[in-house]
């Protein structure tokens, strides 16, 4: 069972009161599938991901960013039980998407340094312990229905 | 996934830019590390204070962001100039080399925390590249 400080709690529901979902979450996803190419075989549908440009402004990049970012916010909403919340989430990205599960760490990376770079010195260390900490949670209980 | 002439040359230009707070974005990185992901510190468990501000943090952190700096500058044969810290890392500090993946992705979040407009996901992927390559280099005498 995950026990959260206060300050944990009030850092995180901080942190996802003061970001725009739509440019957080494109800004995420696109740096992911430009950082991490392999990323991309999860986006055959997407249309032109040929090179960082048509990355960066392609429209479906970013509606998918604001959709990954409006489940995080799910989880922000249910701290106490981020297990159960995902456990859907969890089944659709094992049965339907099958997404290897080592990329929710890449995504989980490339949002971090995305919210770092938004939030510059508010950013502390002890801020970014208690982020990692709530994506470390995610990550775990998005691969929990995998067998 | 080795370093093309484009993820080289990027590195040593954004290096450029970035040398001046080599330190500090050394300090930066690694006392978010040992924040951030409290099992790196096992490995100064020697040192009293291991807090973002103390000064041995600092003081390492500047090491490691001059060894980074090094590497920029031997990044034709990484392995021949990392060979000795690759000797140090493998037979004395035994570091787990997972670790070194750690540390990148912290090197990188401070440098787009400190850089936000010239650390795009172009300069990213190919520093992120190169610190790859570091990091293997410095585990090849591992075993």
């Amino acid at each position: 069972m995950v026990v959260w400080t206060d300050f944990e709690r009030a850092t995180i529901q901080d942190i996802f009161s003061k970001i725009d979902y739509g440019v957080v979450g494109q800004a995420a996803i696109s740096r992911c599938l430009i950082v991490y190419p392999w990323t991309q075989r999860y986006f055959g549908s997407f249309g032109n991901l040929y090179n960082a440009a048509a990355i960066t402004s392609n429209p479906k990049v970013a509606a998918h960013g604001k959709v990954v970012m409006e489940g995080l916010e799910k989880a922000v909403k249910n701290l106490e039980n981020i297990k159960a919340t995902f456990a859907e989430l969890s089944t659709l990205h094992s049965e339907k998407l099958q997404v290897d599960p080592d990329n929710f760490k890449l995504l989980g990376d490339c949002l971090t340094i995305v919210v770092a770079a938004q939030l510059g010195k508010n950013f502390t260390p002890e801020v970014h312990a208690a982020f990692q900490k709530f994506l470390a949670v995610v990550v775990s209980s998005l691969r929990r229905q995998y067998y | 996934m080795s370093l093309s002439g484009k993820d080289k040359s990027v590195v040593a230009s954004f290096w450029d830019k970035v040398a001046p707070k080599a330190p500090e974005i050394g300090a930066e990185a690694l006392g978010r590390m040992l924040t951030a992901y409290p099992q790196t510190k096992t490995y100064f468990s020697h040192w009293g204070d291991l807090s973002p501000d103390s000064a041995q943090v600092k003081k390492h952190g500047a090491t490691i962001m001059g060894a980074v700096g090094d590497a920029v500058s031997t990044i034709d044969d990484l392995v021949g100039g990392l060979s000795k810290l690759s000797e140090l890392h493998a037979s004395q500090l035994r570091v787990d080399p997972a670790n070194f993946r750690i540390l990148a992705h912290n090197i990188i979040l401070t440098m787009a925390m400190f850089f936000p407009e010239d650390f795009t996901p172009e300069v990213h992927v190919s520093f992120e590249k190169f610190l790859q390559n570091v990091a293997w280099a410095l585990s090849e005498k591992y075993r």
